[in-house]
Formats: structure tokens, sequence, C-alpha cells
């Protein structure tokens, strides 16, 4: 087990090394702006870009670059400064961290808080009116594209532009300043985000509840006279859950690293999310490594506790 | 016990599934008895009904599209009627039942020990030690070696015939009267099914109970078996004890099994081995009357009337579903070296498909 | 090509195949090796059926698989006709498949459900150039009728057939090259006993027919019995006895061989109850790490010392009957023989 552990880290590692190679490359082979004249702003005049190109070193061969990076990084905790700020690029994502987070914790609870009920019950009575009005209205949800979910819920309940103005509206997270109104004004992108994820979490934790019914275990039992709750809280429940934890970690690691994106834009939720868009903009070079970085980081990172936490749910596993 | 003396009474069960495809008739009439003390084998091939039949006993083919009639008694109850409530006081409790699969048949996720200790807690007030005691004891009754240690146990960390053994104790875990084995060595190597069948054999003996031994293997069968029951299309078709089943069989189709068997104890009779034509029936559109007449070398005109299980070869205890005489019967399944088996059909079977 | 000087169709000469088990941090280091086929040697003539029995774990499957270089040997040699196959590249590996065929154990997953079954019994004509067009269809055809089935099912599905009826496709695919060699691997074992004799009577048609030479893997042994001239009983990776079938069945002579045929329950209830059986403790070891010198020695009931240390030569017992023990049963204890075997004796 912990040389299983071990393997991953190293293999994360090497991965993380691989993602910084590639977005280096990728900056280099696509025509984007020169981040010197960016750097430099409107004042420009060639001197000073000419300054700032050898401050950052951007004349030197692409592997030095590279090298002094990954160096900065793994050794010094530091990556870099924003071409269009020059403040330090860790600084900048850790102030906008909190916000995506606050978003992706609150948006995982409502959805596992609906799918997994709504997967169960639907799966124990299949083809019941229950079961086949959730499975149309998740079609319906899985169908709608997030910002147009978004946009809708803002005009239906905004509080200030919405047909039934409840829920704080657009910016409102900016404005808020106790940790409960930030809350208060993540309400409707917690709705909107966690809608199309429960639905496809229903529908998948159905799938492998009806698949676990039919295995020969819950026939056992059943045969040995547990009452029928207990067979599928206990049994099945259970073995059927596994998968749902594996695609839990992946999305988790997904909107960490900036998958929110369409969300955050339209509820204007200062996240990380936003950040890269703006970066992307401004050819901001550190900005956008320091974020791919760290998304790779968290994607990383919970993939590999997702395949810890596999192994403590099924012994099976663990014998390799 | 019932009145009659029957531990478990099984009257004219139907067990019909309402498919896309059709009206599915998997059990369709059958009545057998199992008595104290006594192991009933139940010999029948895919199709047959026996395992569905069996697993009706104890409710596990209850579904929206199952129709179940019939009584089935045990006890003064009728398990067909039975509400789920009931059921479950009798499931694991006074029926046990395993299974062919003993890897897929244990939960895979939760250790041996916790899914015994599951059985008995699920029936009586018994705190964990105590549970867990009984439950060590049951694993050394059945032999496995190391029974604490594998008390604490995944299912995969066992052997094939181990995890058998570990079903059959955790069958055992509230003393059942009877034990309803489906298959049970089937998926087994040879020499670990010599061991369970020997085992389960001990048991009876040591705790008194009734066994069905549900197989296709007749071996097994002769091995085990105190009563004989063969199925076939969702019927009984010939009941009685070990040896008339065996030296007085009285069905064509029982015939045929015997006949094409390969012994390991005779040399090898004839170059081809008797066969039974054709294939079994389907059970949504069975044949009119007697269900093997199709494959049947000697079906008549009566055969379009279901025979009833009736006794026709001159002991009481010994049932048929064939219209023939019990004289004519014991003409009619001698082949040319006296050995017993069923000759060969004239024409070819009628089936959609042909030869199987 | 020519049967070698003996009139072998087939020769394998100490045939090993190893699995290797994997693990490391990094790379992966080979920890062990799973010791499927362990030195294997054995002919077969033109013509028989060499039955093949054991029970899981000996390594039969894996065998079948690397005769036919499915998977390919660890060591050893295949000569067929004559002609080491280990040696052979790939276009004249796909000439001698012609000669080599398998028959499958599981007759609903061994046919491909998209494909109709003209096509899964005509393929192989197909890929080899052998026929095409309406002359193909016609060979097929003919095929079809030889094992048992409707010509006019060509166009049919797989799953429109049962069971025993998939069989008969697999069996008609076989002969589709006409080889001289067909393995079986373990044919009626998924198929019921009624259906199983009609199998295994279409095969013996067929040997007579067309002049087969025929591998059958089993582990029912009553079926084996019928079907083969001779048998050989592997276990572990090893083959522990070799012989002609009757002599094998009636004399054993490796305590292994006895306890499978004593553990075989008789359909018949006064000579299964007249039998003094041999019972075996234990599970079989597994074939990563088998036991030292005799794999056999940690169940058998007549082990000694030299058992575990030396490890007994597959030697000849007289009548083509080998066997590889140090205390073989014809001289040692043949009265347990006769309390097992029972019944009329050959």
């Amino acid at each position: 087990m912990a040389r299983y552990i071990v393997r991953r880290v190293l293999w994360g590692v090497a991965l993380l090394v691989i993602v910084t190679a590639v977005v280096f490359i990728l900056f280099y082979v696509l025509p984007t702006a020169d981040p010197a004249k960016l750097r430099a702003g409107r004042t420009a005049n060639p001197q000073l870009v000419q300054q700032i190109r050898e401050q950052l070193h951007l004349d030197d061969p692409i592997y030095v670059q590279f090298w002094n990076y990954l160096k900065g990084v793994f050794f010094h905790f530091d990556f870099g400064e924003s071409y269009l700020s020059q403040a330090p690029v860790k600084d900048i994502i850790f102030h906008r961290l909190p916000a995506t987070a606050l978003l992706v914790v609150g948006a995982v609870i409502l959805w596992l808080a609906i799918a997994i009920p709504v997967g169960i019950i639907s799966a124990v009575r299949r083809r019941s009116l229950m079961d086949r009005t959730t499975m149309v209205t998740s079609l319906a949800f899985i169908s709608a594209p997030v910002f147009w979910l978004g946009l809708v819920a803002l005009y239906l309940f905004a509080s200030d532009v919405g047909v039934i103005p409840i829920f704080p509206g657009q910016g409102s997270y900016t404005t808020a300043d106790s940790f409960l109104a930030k809350c208060g004004s993540m309400l409707l992108p917690w709705m909107v985000l966690a809608a199309a994820t429960a639905a496809i979490y229903a529908r998948y934790l159905r799938s492998s509840m009806i698949d676990t019914l039919a295995e020969d275990y819950i026939r056992t039992a059943r045969a040995k006279g547990l009452p029928e709750r207990q067979v599928i809280m206990k049994h099945a429940v259970r073995a059927a859950i596994t998968p749902i934890v594996t695609l839990l970690g992946l999305d988790i690691g997904l909107l960490l690293a900036g998958n929110a994106i369409l969300t955050e834009s339209v509820f204007v939720i200062p996240g990380v999310g936003q950040e890269i868009v703006l970066s992307i903009r401004r050819s901001d070079l550190p900005m956008i490594q320091g974020i791919v970085l760290f998304g790779a980081f968290f994607i990383v990172i919970f993939n590999l506790i997702v395949d810890i936490l596999y192994a403590f749910l099924d012994p099976r596993v663990r014998y390799q | 016990m019932s009145a009659t003396g029957h531990l478990l009474e099984v009257e004219d069960l139907r067990v019909h599934f309402d498919t896309d495809d059709g009206v599915v008739k998997a059990v369709d009439g059958l009545s057998f008895t199992v008595e104290p003390g006594k192991t009933l084998g139940i010999v029948g091939e895919s199709g047959s009904g026996k395992s569905v039949a069996n697993m009706t006993i104890l409710g596990l083919t209850r579904a929206a599209n199952a129709e179940i009639t019939g009584r089935i008694t045990f006890e003064d109850q009728d398990l067909v009627a039975a509400d789920d409530a009931g059921l479950q006081r009798v499931r694991g409790n006074d029926i046990a039942m395993i299974f062919q699969d003993p890897l897929t048949s244990l939960h895979p996720f939760y250790k041996v020990g916790s899914q015994m200790v599951e059985a008995i807690q699920a029936h009586r007030d018994s705190s964990d030690a105590e549970a867990r005691e009984r439950c060590i004891e049951l694993l050394k009754l059945v032999g496995i070696p190391d029974a604490e240690r594998r008390f604490g146990e995944y299912p995969h960390e066992f052997s094939g015939g181990m995890r058998q053994r570990a079903m059959i104790a955790m069958a055992l875990t509230n003393d059942p009267k009877l034990l309803i084995a489906d298959e049970p060595t089937t998926a087994l190597d040879v020499t670990i099914q010599a061991q369970i069948l020997r085992l389960i054999d001990r048991l009876q003996e040591e705790l008194g109970m009734s066994v069905i031994m549900i197989t296709h293997d007749l071996g097994v069968i002769a091995e085990v078996a105190d009563d004989v029951l063969v199925m076939y299309g969702g019927r009984a078709v010939e009941a009685g004890s070990l040896d008339e089943i065996f030296y007085d069989p009285q069905h064509p189709y029982t015939w045929g099994l015997l006949g094409s068997l390969t012994r390991t104890d005779r040399p090898r009779s004839a170059d081809r081995l008797s066969q039974i034509a054709g294939q079994p029936p389907s059970l949504i559109a069975p044949p009119q009357g007697c269900h093997f007449r199709p494959r049947c070398p000697h079906a008549f005109d009566r055969c379009t009337e279901t025979p009833g299980l009736d006794a026709r070869s001159g002991s009481r205890s010994h049932l048929d579903r064939c219209w023939l005489g019990g004289e004519q019967k014991r003409e009619l399944r001698v082949g040319p070296e006296g050995e017993i088996g069923l000759a060969e059909r004239k024409e070819p079977v009628a089936t959609p498909t042909g030869e199987s | 090509m020519n049967a070698s000087a003996d009139g072998n169709l087939l020769e394998v000469e100490n045939l090993v195949k190893h699995f290797p088990i994997k693990s490391g941090i990094i790379i992966d280091r080979e920890v062990g090796r799973v010791r499927a086929v362990d030195d294997v040697s054995f002919n077969v003539g033109q013509g028989e059926t060499l039955g093949l029995v054991g029970e899981s774990g000996c390594g039969k499957s894996t065998l079948c698989r690397t005769l036919l270089r499915l998977i390919e040997p660890t060591s050893g040699s295949i000569r067929f006709e004559g002609q080491e196959l280990s040696e052979l590249g790939r276009s004249d590996l796909q000439k001698m498949r012609r000669e080599m065929q398998m028959i499958f154990q599981d007759p609903y997953a061994s046919l491909n459900p998209r494909k109709r079954v003209g096509q899964i019994v005509g393929d192989p004509l197909e890929l080899h150039g052998l026929a095409k067009g309406e002359e193909r269809k016609g060979r097929v055809q003919d095929l079809l009728e030889r094992v048992g089935l409707n010509p006019e099912h060509y166009n049919r599905y797989p799953h429109e057939f049962s069971g025993g009826q998939r069989q008969r496709i697999g069996i008609a695919r076989a002969l589709a090259l006409n080889p001289k060699l067909i393995v079986a691997d373990e044919p009626v074992s998924a198929l019921d006993v009624s259906i199983q004799a009609q199998i295994i009577n279409l095969l013996s048609d067929l040997q007579s027919e067309f002049g087969l030479t025929y591998i059958f893997v089993a582990h029912d042994l009553g079926v084996v019995r019928h079907v083969s001239d001779r048998i050989a009983v592997m276990y572990l990776g090893k083959i522990v006895e070799i012989g002609p079938a009757e002599e094998v069945y009636t004399n054993p002579i490796h305590p292994y061989t006895l306890s499978l045929l004593s553990a075989i329950p008789i359909p018949d209830p006064r000579a299964n109850a007249a039998r003094q059986p041999v019972v075996l403790e234990g599970d079989v070891p597994s074939p990563a790490n088998p036991p030292a010198a005799c794999r056999f020695h940690t169940r058998c009931n007549y082990a000694t010392e030299i058992c575990s240390q030396e490890e007994p030569p597959l030697i000849d017992h007289g009548g083509g009957h080998w066997a590889a023990c140090h205390h073989p049963l014809n001289r040692e204890a043949p009265q347990d023989v006769a309390a097992v075997v029972g019944g009329a004796r050959g």
C-alpha cells in the first residue's frame, strides 16, 4: 500500500513537470503579444521594453527559462510575478482561491444531497412515476448549458433584477462582508452549478445501483433474512457508491482547477476561473502558468486521494 | 412439522414471469415434499425450473412481473401467501440457502466474519462477542483451519473450496431445519467437490437437518440423496427413492439422462453415447400436454394430454408423469446390452431450429 | 509436410510457459512467476484422441493455447508433422494454423455476437484465401449441415441459437480449414448433460469421417474416458501420468490420478456406496508457488521424505503407461486402487 502511494506521488510530480513544460512551449509556439511590451504598458519605448526583456530573461533560451522557473517553483514556492500587476502570482492566486473553494464546496454538498437519495430511490423503484420524472428532469438539466441556467436563474430569482427577488444576485459576493453574507451570495451559483452535476450523478448512481441489485450477494443478503432496508442501504449502496467516489474526486479537482469558469463569469465571482480568462486575454504568462500549475496540482492530488480512498472502499484492490 | 409429517410440502406451484417476449412459465405445476432429516436431490437441466422453484420457497423470486400461485407449506405456514415480514423470519433462520458461486455470493467489501454475524443478529438478540464466538465455532465445524484469523478476512482471500465452506457455515448460524443447496459444487474442482459433499452429508447427520440438493449431476445425487425429484420443463416428471430412480426409472427423460452418462468405473461400452434428441422446451410456448413429448421416441396420441404425477410402477411412493404402463416402461427402457437408456427417435424432432 | 518418423502428428518436448509477476515502485521488476506449464513433453499420434485432465491451476488451458502459439511459449519445442513451430515466422505460422484449430469452452463467449453465423464459419476460408463468394457460401452450408445445423440458418446471429447449437457452430468453424489437429478446450463443460452426449457423438463421427486428431481437454473424467485413446493427467504445470485411457482408469499409477478418480461420484448408488474413496485434504497450491520436488507431496497420502527432496521423473511402467512418482501405486498399493476403482475391471 505504501509502495503504491509513493509510486503515485512520484508519477504525480513527473506529471506536474510535464504540464508546466507543455504550457511553456505552447506559449512560445502560439503567436501572442510580446510580454515585455505588455509589461511596459502604454508608456513603452524600445529601451524600456529591452530593459524589461533583460530583466525577465526573455531572451534566454527557452530551456534556461524553463529551468529557472522550475527551480523557483519547487525550491522556493515562487511562481514569479504577474506581468501586468507585478504582484507575486502566488499571492494573487491565494487571494482568488477562497471564492472558488466556497463555490465548489457548497455545490458539492448540494449535488450529493440531491443525487444520492434520488439515485437510490430511482433504482429501487424502477419505472415508477418518480423514477421516470426524475430521469426526464435530469436530462433537461444536463442538456442546459450552465451559463444559460445561470442567466435564467438570475432573471427569475435575483434580488435586484429577478422576477421573484429572493436570492442575492450578480456581483453580490464582492459586496458581501460577513461569511454568512458570502454564503448567501453563493446560493444561486450553488444551485446552478449543482443542477447539472446532480443530474449526472443521480443517473450514474441509479445505473450503478441497478447493476449492483442484480448481483448474487444481494440475493444472499435477502436469503439470510435481512430486512429489505438493510439489504439496500448496507449491501447495495455500499457497493454501488464506489464509482461515484472516483467521479467526485475528479470533479472536485477539475472545479478547483478553474472549471467553474462559466458560473464564475455569469455571477461575477472573483475566483480562479475568472482570473485565468483575464490572464489569457492579457498574455500574462506567469499568471497563466501559475494557475495551470495549481490546477494540475489539484487534479493530481484529488486523483491520488480518490485512488487511496478506493483502496479503502474496495478491499480487493488493496492486494495488488 | 406439518400434520402430515412432511417438513416442507410444495403443492401445484406455478411461477410465471411476464416478459417482453411473453409469459415465461418457469415453474408450471410442481409438487413435492421434503421429509425431516432426509436429503431430497432435485435433478434437472437448465430451463427445468429447479432453481426458480427453490428460490420461490424463500420468496426470492417475488417481483413486479412475477405471478406465483400454489402452496408451499412449512410448519403450518404457507410461504406463498406469507408477507415480507413472515418470509424474513424464515429466511436464514429455519430455512437457509446456499448458492452456486461462492465468490459472487459473498459481499466483496465486508469481512466474512461480519457477514456471518449479520446473519445471526438478523434473527436474535446476540451481542457482538457472542455472535463472534458462535461464528468461529461454525467455521471450525465446517473444517476451515485457523478459523479465528479467517473470521476477519475478506471473501477474496479464501480459496474456492473454503469460500463454499464459509457459505455453509453462514447458512448454519441459526440452526436451520432445512438447507437448500443450489448447485453448491458445480463451480468447484472435483476433489474439492468431494470434500464439500462429504461435509454436507456429515453436517446433515450431526445436526439432523433436511437438505434439498439441486444439481444436474446424477453422480452427486447418487452420493448424497435419499429421495430424488427429476424436473423437466417446469414440472416434476419423476419422484421416488434413490434406488427407485436409479434402478427402476419410470420416465423416458430419466432413461435419457441415465443413458447419456459416462461412467469412470466401467469400461467404455459403446462407441456412441445414448443421447436425447432435440432441445429443452420453450418456457413461453411449451408443448401441449407432456412437455417431453417432442423429444420422446415412445410418444403416442394420449401424450397431448398432460399426464398427472401418479404412481404407476407399483410402489406408492414412486411417482411419474408418463402415460405408459409400468411393465411397458420396463421393456422400452432397456437397450441391446441390457443397459438403461432412451431409444433413438425415429422421426426428427420438430422444433424451430432442428437439432440442438 | 510429412509426419515425423514415428508417425506422430505432434511432438512436444520440454515445453515451458511461465507468466511473470511484476511489482515495483517506478519500474516493474519480476518478483515471481506463475509456472503455468512447467516442462511438459508428450506426443500425439495421427488419428488418435489424447485426453488432458486436471483441476484448476494445472495448466491445461495454458498448454492448449501455447500449442497453437496463441500464447508464446517461454521455452521448449513443439513439432507439428516434423516442423518446429516455435521458429516459424508470421506467414509460415499462418499457413500452419490451417492444420491446427481450436474449439473453445464457452459457446456464448466464443462467437462474435455481431457477426452472422455464415460469416463466422466462412471467415477462416476468406482469411486464408481458400474460397470466395458462392463457393465459400456453398462450403459453409456444407459444414453447417455436417455439424447438424440447418444450412438455411446461414444468415442468423449467434443469439438465435441454443448453447448446444452454438457449440456446433464453433465446431463448424474449426473444421472450415480442414485441419489435421483440433484442440478442444472443455467443449462440453458449459452444456447440459443431455446436449453433451449429442456433441460428443458429433465429434466422434467427425473424427472418423475426416481422420481428425484430437486433444480433448476436460475436467469431467467420465467424458474424457469415453472419447480418449490416451490420457494425460496434469497437476500444477506438469504431466504426472500418461497412458492408454483404459489403463489409466483401471490401473492408475499416480496417487493424484487415484484421488481424482476417487473424487468423482459414480452415478450408481450401490457402486458408489461400495467404494472406499481416497479423500484429499486441503486446497490446490498456487502455481506461483508450487511445492518443492514432487508437487503433489503436500496432499499425498503416500508421501515420504524423498518426495519433498527429489522430483520424480516421468518413467515408463510398460505398455506406454508412464507416471512420475516415487511410490507408484501399481507396485506399492494396488489394494487401494481396487478399493477405489471398483466395478468391472478391464
